[in-house]
């Protein structure tokens, strides 16, 4: 990658390369614009392009982490009375299994696509904040590095290079090992040691790392769009960006608060779940859900929102109902604050939450529904193109609608009590995230990636990806509806012989190694389009929306001039449209005005991890542990203090395309 | 169009400021978490009315004078971001130290209540009580806390004679938003905490 930071000299005239030089700020210092050294490049770079890069590639490998946590998990249960690992390594297997996934692998899967597209999508330069993106970035990356310090310190125990001596001696449980919603009061310092610390901190400030890019985002949204670009008209792709960052600011504080509770009970015995004290351990799971609901819509909003772009450019017709399916968006986002409680009905809430509950769940299945017979009616009448992004977004369709069937049936309480934490349910929502969103995420890296990296996909591996995929999902969690039903609990770390249970639980295992096989096989794909020499060009698939518009991977400053924008489906407008409907160029004399880079987001996000550390391992009892923590927070508030002082600085560019047209 | 202006945020379609915009997102997120506060210290209120009582502990004449001058520190911000539009350096300074007393004040305020409070018996691991009413009234202070060394910092920068009306009037006006939001934070808490807990 590291050609496209000698790019951006090549864009310029000679003589505007005086106008490089970044502005000084008020303390004097410098800022690392234009490093010829990579890693400075990419550490301070606050180009949403580069940080949405980085998410994704950061993604991919949790998406690999926690695919091998599941290989592991699946190869436990292929047998009965299997002991591959122990009991307390599964708990530890499963629980980061899941954590891993959902915020470590698609939620920044999906702000990768968030990033890159989102101000490509508006015709903006940038997101409103550029240093807070960069924050955000490496926020994620402190709460990873948090969240799965465990598996450094087991690893070091298991080689003998470490040992838990005196107040920590005999913990040897430093992987969280709760389960992903960690129910108290399994989570009390009774019960569970370090791990449980490092995952309530981990979380935290993956919390701060989302919650603070989801304010970006709505800024960007709602501020930033090009002349014309009217609400109306914009992607679907960004407006589930919006309705995602709404969902994420409201929905969040509730797990903060709740953890903030538990890490105080932990650390300081406040009774806020602990039942000796009188706390009430049915608290986190209302606080958890609270947030845990609308975090099911966080996921899975975006992966619409990517299936709503595929759809149409591949059936070369626009999208059914444009307004409907924002709408409907919407309507998932607001009814998904309200049906926490589905995930309880087994806790005894009485007659009538259950019922509420039970109906609003059932309400929510209206506008999904909506959104799918749109889908179809996208592609009714429309000259289909079978190309990889088309197939995983049909396979998404197909397969997200068995994961909603499923998810009806649960909304039914009678039906959830004998359903609830059977491998139905992991049926169901197995579904759901990989036949629905892992597929659309599948599906928006082959869509985007010629975008992202200016080179086209070569050869027939996408094929292999989808069969893989598919029939490894299928046959991986069809039976598990079977299991469910058979009365297979799930989070077991082995069962007997007799239940009739064997054949079902062989097949999905012998089905997540064929679906293993083809997420590696789509990391060889990715890798084998990096490596091509076909360029993609600005327009590869015939697109429809603005991020075509510019060049493949897209300049630093985005667009030479601000285009203006005339119709919904600007591109395909521009391209096939009336002169009326056709996209304008906003003239800027005075050069593009670009933010500078800084080392204080990564500054102050690096104050993080002393940070989290520090508190996790006071709680177990290190000694000193609790100066690590003071010194993260000294950290954190010299970086944002500097950052502050610093201001946003800037440059000025005037891109030879714009000159010259001038 | 200025160089200056060239250098702005560009233009804003919702006709509001980028960081204006932004703190208004916060402070929506913020009613989350203090709503969670809130809610969890009325529902434990509610589930255990007789564990404690808190009447005989609270102290209404010092918590009203606190909330007082809480109260006034919010109508030095709102003259302090006023001198700033308008470009009075010396008034906003002033206003600023006012605001930054008042906060003081309220915080030193609190401290003395939360000592004396373990004093008499009341510490965190005292029931659910002193669990949810420490966590959500020291969240509160630690939002003043911050308030406050929002202000100084801005209050040295002022004195760097860098600031001037037409760069930095939003950036007090955003740190007036957030002063007065968790003044309204705190009315709220005073009246469902303490206020309530007289009636009857």
């Amino acid at each position: 990658m590291s050609t496209k930071i000698t790019d951006i000299p090549s864009t310029l005239q000679q003589s505007d390369l005086n106008q490089l030089k970044p502005e000084k700020s008020d303390i004097g210092l410098t800022r690392p614009d234009h490093s010829k050294n990579v890693f400075i490049d990419w550490l301070t770079t606050v180009d949403h392009k580069k940080i949405g890069l980085m998410y994704g590639t950061l993604a991919l490998f949790f998406l690999l982490v926690g695919g091998v946590e599941a290989l592991v998990i699946r190869t436990q249960l292929a047998v009965p009375e299997n002991n591959l690992v122990s009991a307390q390594m599964y708990n530890q297997l499963f629980t980061m299994h899941g954590t891993t996934m959902i915020f470590l692998a698609i939620m920044p899967l999906n702000a990768a696509f968030f990033n890159f597209l989102v101000p490509l999508q508006i015709g903006a330069r940038d997101v409103a904040f550029p240093r807070i993106n960069a924050f955000s970035l490496w926020s994620f990356v402190a709460g990873a590095l948090v969240i799965n310090f465990g598996w450094l310190l087991q690893a070091l125990e298991a080689f003998g290079l470490f040992s838990a001596s005196g107040p920590t001696a005999g913990m040897n449980d430093f992987v969280p090992a709760m389960g992903w919603f960690g129910y108290a009061p399994l989570t009390s310092k009774e019960f569970t040691g370090a791990g449980t610390d490092f995952w309530i901190m981990g979380l935290q400030i993956l919390g701060v790392a989302s919650i603070s890019a989801s304010f970006n985002f709505i800024v960007t949204i709602i501020n930033m769009r090009a002349p014309g670009l009217k609400m109306m008209r914009l992607p679907v792709f960004t407006w589930m960006t919006l309705i995602v960052s709404l969902l994420i600011i409201f929905a969040f504080p509730a797990i903060t608060i709740a953890l903030a509770q538990l890490m105080f009970d932990r650390v300081f015995g406040t009774n806020f779940f602990s039942v000796a004290g009188g706390g009430q351990p049915i608290l986190w799971q209302h606080l958890f859900w609270i947030f845990g609901h609308p975090e099911v819509y966080i996921l899975v909003l975006p992966a619409m929102g990517i299936v709503s772009e595929v759809l149409p450019t591949f059936s070369k017709k626009p999208l059914f109902g444009y307004s409907i399916v924002v709408f409907s968006g919407a309507v998932i986002g607001f009814l998904g604050f309200a049906v926490w409680s589905h995930h309880m009905f087994t806790t005894g809430l009485g007659k009538i939450a259950t019922a509420a509950f039970s109906l609003l769940t059932m309400a929510i299945a209206v506008p999904t529904g909506v959104k799918i017979f749109n889908w179809v009616g996208t592609l009714w009448g429309g000259r289909v193109r079978f190309q990889a992004p088309m197939i995983f977004a049909l396979g998404f369709v197909w397969m997200f609608m068995m994961g909603g069937f499923s998810g009806i049936m649960h909304s039914s309480a009678p039906a959830d009590a004998q359903q609830q934490d059977s491998y139905f349910v992991i049926a169901h929502f197995h579904y759901v995230a990989i036949g629905g969103i892992l597929l659309a995420i599948i599906s928006g890296i082959y869509y985007w990636l010629p975008k992202m990296i200016g080179k086209m996909w070569q050869g027939n591996l996408n094929l292999w990806v989808a069969v893989m995929t598919v029939v490894g999902l299928n046959i991986t969690f069809f039976p598990m509806h079977f299991l469910g039903l058979l009365g297979m609990p799930r989070r077991y770390h082995t069962y007997l012989s007799g239940f009739g249970w064997e054949t079902y639980n062989m097949v999905c295992t012998i089905g997540s190694y064929i679906l293993g096989l083809g997420v590696a096989l789509l990391v060889v794909d990715i890798i084998l389009c990096f490596r091509s020499k076909k360029p993609a060009g600005n327009d590869p698939w015939d697109a429809r929306t603005l991020e075509w518009a510019t060049s493949s991977p897209p300049k630093v400053y985005n667009f030479a001039k601000t285009p203006i924008v005339n119709a919904r489906d600007a591109l395909w407008a521009d391209k096939y449209g009336p002169e009326s409907r056709k996209l304008g160029a906003m003239d800027e004399a005075h050069g593009i005005h670009m933010p500078s880079q800084s080392w204080m987001p990564l500054i102050a996000s690096l104050g993080f991890i002393p940070l989290g550390l520090g508190l996790s391992l006071m709680q177990a009892g290190v000694p000193y542990a609790g100066y690590a923590a003071i010194f993260g927070l000294v950290t954190i508030t010299f970086g944002i203090s500097l950052w502050a002082i610093e201001g946003p600085g800037g440059y000025h560019l005037h891109p030879k395309e714009a000159v010259e047209e001038a | 169009m200025s160089q200056e202006a060239s250098h702005d945020d560009g233009h804003h379609n919702l006709m509001v400021n980028n960081k204006k915009l932004i703190m208004w997102l916060f402070l929506g997120s913020d009613c989350m978490f203090f709503g969670t506060l809130i809610s969890t210290h009325l529902i434990y209120r509610k589930l255990y009315p007789n564990e404690f009582e808190p009447t005989q502990l609270f102290s209404l004449e010092l918590t009203s004078f606190s909330t007082f001058i809480l109260l006034m520190s919010s109508f030095l911000m709102a003259l302090s971001v006023s001198a700033m539009h308008k470009g009075q350096m010396k008034s906003f300074r002033r206003n600023v130290v006012g605001v930054i007393f008042f906060g003081l004040i309220f915080l030193g305020c609190q401290v003395y209540e939360f000592t004396h409070f373990a004093h008499e018996g009341l510490l965190v691991s005292t029931g659910t009580f002193g669990s949810t009413f420490y966590l959500m009234t020291g969240t509160h202070g630690v939002h003043v806390a911050i308030g406050i060394f929002w202000l100084i910092s801005m209050l040295f920068y002022s004195q760097s004679g860098k600031m001037e009306a037409h760069k930095n009037a939003i950036d007090v006006e955003v740190a007036g938003l957030y002063w007065h939001f968790v003044d309204i934070v705190w009315i709220v808490i005073f009246t469902v905490v303490y206020l309530i807990e007289f009636i009857a």
